[in-house]
């Protein structure tokens, strides 16, 4: 696993993690091999009316990604996860940072989700 | 000429005041429910139905293997119902507005039409009334193409008999609400005179106006709540076409499916009243009478 995105309030590790997945601010998405991050703003997702799951998920689906690390996902955005081979780590603790979600995701200690965790909606 | 019979909210009376006013129609006439997500209309009508049938929406289906994953499709469409990630293509058929676009648009003609049921389309008579009626499926979302195909079952009945029209139209002001009463030739808003009516009340005509119809208002349950309604209705100049009293046997008649302008004379002579006005709200001859306050 190389590449992960982490649904995040602003584009930094030490931004807090935005628990929404669909209606996030935006992904950072980091290069576990040397740690290099970049950021994707997910501002045309929160404007839509229906959809900001796939949307969000086609937006970390072309940044290459193996993993999202997020609060909430929806099941039309796992749904078009998983039809990419995106795995989905969700529950992540309100109040943390991107850095500390990594870091947690490096030391083994999270789960892979097995489907979505939020009904359908937002 | 087409009638839509609209209000802000549910329970004020809207479904009664078409099927009294259906009663008291005396030109040739199509009674439809538009209210697809609840249909009550036939509970008041009792037609006698005569054709029923399912109502199918279009919906993509790719053929992977002609497609290139140009992303055109998803793209265009706004509803994210057909979604391109990676050499995915994934459509969520429920999501899907059976618009087309994507169809038309791909390049590689990898998208083919399939068909998803929506809700039924029925059709029948009430007396020397024609009755036509779409009721969504449990738990569908998409009403605004059923009330599409009803619709257009309307238009085939209006051209082939030339009959008029009374629409009940779906409560509220979201976008099935406004999809029903926008090709019609008048509007018009039942409320009643509470707190809570006249702000809903007041949604909807902000919602219709820029239409530009003639609109009139019914109060019912006139007698409750306060004035609001009717100093709001002075200052916009919309004209009352119609108040009914509150009175138990309305209420009464009401749980029973009963028709309140078959009540007594003087309910029936509040829609005959009301038929007429219409007619000259239509024409644009009606005089904005004063409301009594
Ligand atoms: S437009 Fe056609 S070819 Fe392009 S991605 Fe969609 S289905 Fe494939
Ligand atoms: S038919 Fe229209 S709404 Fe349905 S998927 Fe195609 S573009 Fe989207």
């Amino acid at each position: 696993m190389s590449k992960i995105a982490i649904t995040s309030e602003g584009p930094g590790l030490d931004d807090l993690v935005d628990p929404r997945f669909g209606r996030a601010a935006g992904f950072v998405i980091v290069d576990l091999e040397n740690m290099n991050t970049s950021y994707i703003d997910n501002g045309r997702s929160q404007a839509l009316s229906q959809g900001a799951g796939i949307q969000a998920a086609q937006l970390v689906a072309r940044a290459g990604v193996d993993c999202v690390l997020s609060g909430f996902v929806g099941p039309k955005a796992f749904q078009a996860l998983s039809a990419v081979k995106i795995k989905v780590v969700q529950n992540l603790d309100p109040g943390m940072t991107v850095r500390q979600a990594v870091e947690k995701f490096k030391r083994g200690t999270v789960q892979f989700a097995e489907g979505p965790n939020r009904g359908p909606g937002r | 000429m087409i009638v839509s019979i609209a209000s802000g909210k549910g329970g004020t009376g809207k479904t009664t005041v078409a099927a009294s006013l259906t009663r008291v129609w005396k030109r040739p006439l199509v009674a439809v429910d538009l209210d697809v997500e609840a249909p009550n209309l036939h509970l008041f009508l009792r037609p006698v139905i005569e054709e029923s049938g399912p109502a199918w929406i279009e919906i993509p289906v790719v053929d992977e293997s002609r497609c290139t994953f140009c992303q055109a499709c998803s793209e265009l469409c706004q509803f994210k119902a057909i979604n391109v990630l990676g050499s995915v293509v994934l459509t969520f058929p429920e999501m899907c507005h059976g618009c087309g676009g994507c169809i038309a648009i791909c390049p590689e003609r990898a998208i083919s039409p399939g068909k998803r049921e929506l809700g039924e389309i029925s059709r029948g008579r009430a007396g020397s009334t024609e009755f036509l009626m779409g009721r969504l499926k449990i738990g569908e979302a998409m009403s605004p193409p059923l009330m599409r195909q009803v619709k257009s079952r309307l238009k085939d009945m209006i051209c082939a008999s030339g009959r008029d029209a009374i629409i009940d139209a779906p409560p509220g002001v979201s976008c099935p609400a406004v999809n029903a009463v926008m090709d019609s030739d008048v509007i018009v808003l039942v409320t009643e005179p509470t707190p809570f009516g006249f702000h809903d009340f007041k949604l909807a005509w902000e919602a219709f106006a820029p239409f530009g119809k003639p609109m009139g208002v019914v109060i019912n349950r006139a007698g409750i709540g306060n004035r609001e309604v009717y100093s709001f209705c002075a200052e916009k100049e919309i004209p009352l076409l119609a108040e009914a009293p509150y009175e138990r046997a309305v209420a009464e008649a009401y749980a029973r499916g009963r028709i309140i302008a078959d009540l007594s004379p003087e309910f029936r002579n509040i829609f005959v009243s009301l038929y007429a006005k219409i007619f000259e709200l239509a024409a644009g001859t009606l005089l904005m009478e004063a409301p009594h306050a």
